[in-house]
């Protein structure tokens, strides 16, 4: 970035403009990630919405499958289901925060952002962390649901698990910014919720055990990534739960590969890389000028 | 037409400073074009504004202003030719350029559940205003426009007028050299144009501000110190609004009288051009108005009426393109409305 020392005053160190560089690009992260928690906080319908449904699915499923499933030692589905329940209510608020920039885009304000003097990196960076804070919120509010449904929550359980929900939404994001940055109309946005969001909660082990499935049920479910968000999510929370082992062996955690139980540090690097690629991905996909 | 093709007439050279090597030039193009495949959207243009000059660019739909503002902001690579602004060079300084104007698209692009002012507060950062300048600068921006009192409300309440006046005081909040209009006052009402307009040249007045604008709307073009009329991706004139009338001839006085011959036959013979119009006779005359009254005492006959009519920029683009500019307000303001109402998110 040599030629923007252009415009300094003589005499001023290409080093100091550097620095300026920086600070400006934090500033500008920090001012994208502020406008995604305005937007949040104004949009109640939206809070509102991204709440209910989850409810409804850790009610009625949990509910419902229950009296199919019933308890094995005081364990039940909607234990069972909880964690995944979470993970649903975080990824669904991280890929409507980013898909956000089809709205963006429609209405302008994608363009104000293009044309200022800030990398395309600082853009998405603060909207895939506005995103991902938006997220984590929403989905840390479900933990307030917990003693409900009987859910022992303890403070160490809560760190473990806004922790895990962060990074699951860093990534969702992340993955979630690229694919706006691809769709160029809002019909789009209805095609990606269906066609991504949906398949992906849903083939994630949110709502099922992952053991015992049908050999092509299993291929899917593991090349999902989603899959290995949501499996730290629960082994947390429900190493936090008395549960005697014949409940831990039917609603078993733990995702297996080729035979193989992988570890968890193993699962949030799954993750983790995961974050790391769709946000360079998205960083290179944002706004390419004509 | 090559006789028709003036880009520097001796008025423009005392209108302001137009050679390409002044440093003073807040933008100077020289032989930029803009090819899409095969289709040149603008070709080999040339020009210069001097530094706090208001300059327009006027032609209809498709004659390549808008590409041509794109290239200066940095939002499109020329094909050809080069292009400074504020002494940045738009292909190799891309981010410099972007630091030292403000712009202003056709389409709006505010936030509009932000207020107001966190619309200024996102931009200032984005253009690195300094910390300790941002509110004085908000504030400032705000009472150019006339927005102060709006400043808390958010922009969703804004009426089409008030958000293009806020999208000017944002195009200014980090001191731009340059602010760029691309058709500022497409689909508001004259009163709210005349408005917008009023802001414009208090800009330039109390903030020096370089102001580069596209219009297609004649009336508009008036404002500008100095006038680029693109047609088909090229400038067919350049010049002030008053030497570019004068270019396209003379003023014309049309007479009513009680006998239209014998004020003709005088009036001929004492060289004055004369055309019979229906039922008034139409004489060409340098100055029109200045002339009336020689013009009756020559024709010696009772004259009840006198109509003194001026080339107007209408005639100038009619006299420069073969053509009316195409007078589309429609076209423009219904996707206008139909977003106003499809704005709620």
């Amino acid at each position: 970035m040599t030629t923007t020392t252009v415009g300094v005053p003589a005499g001023s160190p290409v080093l100091a403009d550097e620095r300026e560089n920086l600070g400006s690009e934090l500033r500008t992260i920090g001012m994208v990630w502020q406008r995604e928690l305005i937007r949040f906080v104004r949009t109640r319908t939206r809070i509102l919405s991204s709440f209910v449904q989850p409810i409804l699915f850790l009610f009625v499923l949990g509910y419902g499958m229950s009296t199919l499933v019933g308890t094995t030692g005081g364990f039940d589905f909607k234990k069972f289901v909880f964690p995944g329940i979470v993970s649903m209510s975080v990824v669904t608020t991280a890929m409507f925060s980013a898909i956000s920039i089809v709205w963006d885009r429609e209405f302008g304000f994608l363009r104000e952002m293009l044309v200022a003097p800030v990398s395309r990196g600082a853009l998405v960076i603060g909207k895939t962390l506005g995103g991902a804070s938006v997220a984590t919120v929403q989905g840390s509010i479900m933990l307030a649901l917990a003693p409900l449904i009987g859910v022992h929550l303890t403070a160490l359980l809560v760190v473990e698990v806004v922790g895990l929900e962060l990074l699951m939404a860093v990534a969702i994001t992340s993955f979630g910014v690229f694919v706006a940055s691809r769709i160029q109309r809002m019909e789009g946005f209805q095609v990606v919720m269906q066609l991504l969001l949906f398949p992906m909660l849903f083939l994630s082990g949110a709502l099922f055990p992952l053991k015992g499935l049908p050999a092509w049920l299993a291929v899917i479910t593991r090349i999902n990534p989603l899959t290995y968000a949501v499996d730290p999510l629960r082994h947390v929370v429900f190493a936090a739960q008395h549960m005697p082992p014949a409940a831990a062996a039917r609603f078993s955690t733990g995702v297996t590969l080729f035979g193989y139980t992988l570890p968890l540090g193993a699962e949030i690097a799954v993750v983790g890389v995961f974050a790391v690629v769709f946000l360079g991905f998205a960083i290179a996909a944002f706004g390419r000028p004509e | 037409m090559p006789t028709r093709l003036i880009l520097e007439s001796p008025e423009a050279t005392r209108a302001g400073p137009v050679a390409m090597s002044d440093v003073t030039a807040a933008v100077e193009v020289s032989h930029l074009s803009k090819c899409y495949g095969a289709v040149a959207a603008v070709h080999d243009v040339s020009f210069s504004v001097a530094s706090g000059e208001v300059f327009a660019f006027l032609g209809p739909n498709g004659a390549g202003k808008t590409t041509t503002i794109k290239m200066l902001c940095t939002l499109a690579r020329p094909t050809g030719g080069r292009a400074k602004v504020d002494g940045f060079d738009v292909e190799r300084q891309p981010k410099a350029v972007r630091r030292h104007i403000g712009l202003v698209f056709q389409e709006q692009t505010l936030d509009d559940q932000l207020t107001a002012e966190e619309n200024l507060r996102f931009h200032a950062v984005l253009y690195r205003v300094p910390h300790a300048e941002v509110e004085d600068r908000i504030d400032r921006v705000l009472r150019l426009v006339a927005l102060s009192e709006r400043r808390r409300d958010l922009v969703s309440t804004f009426s089409g007028g008030m958000a293009r006046r806020l999208e000017i005081a944002r195009g200014m909040l980090h001191t731009p050299a340059v602010l760029f209009l691309d058709e500022p006052t497409i689909g508001l009402d004259p009163q709210t144009r005349a408005l917008m307009w009023e802001d414009v040249l208090r800009l330039r007045r109390e903030e020096g501000v370089t102001i580069f604008l596209t219009t297609h709307y004649m009336d508009e073009a008036e404002y500008a110190d100095r006038i680029a009329i693109i047609d088909h991706g090229s400038i067919v004139a350049l010049d002030t609004p008053g030497a570019l009338k004068h270019q396209v001839g003379a003023d014309t006085v049309e007479l009513v009288t009680t006998d239209d011959t014998l004020a003709a036959a005088r009036l001929e013979s004492a060289g004055f051009r004369v055309r019979h119009g229906e039922e008034t006779l139409v004489v060409f005359a340098e100055d029109g108005e200045a002339q009336v009254a020689r013009l009756i005492e020559v024709a010696g006959v009772p004259v009840s009426n006198v109509h003194v009519h001026r080339p107007t920029l209408d005639d100038v683009f009619l006299h420069f393109t073969g053509r009316q500019i195409r007078e589309d307000h429609a076209e423009h303001t219904m996707p206008m409305r139909m977003r106003a109402f499809t704005r709620r998110r």
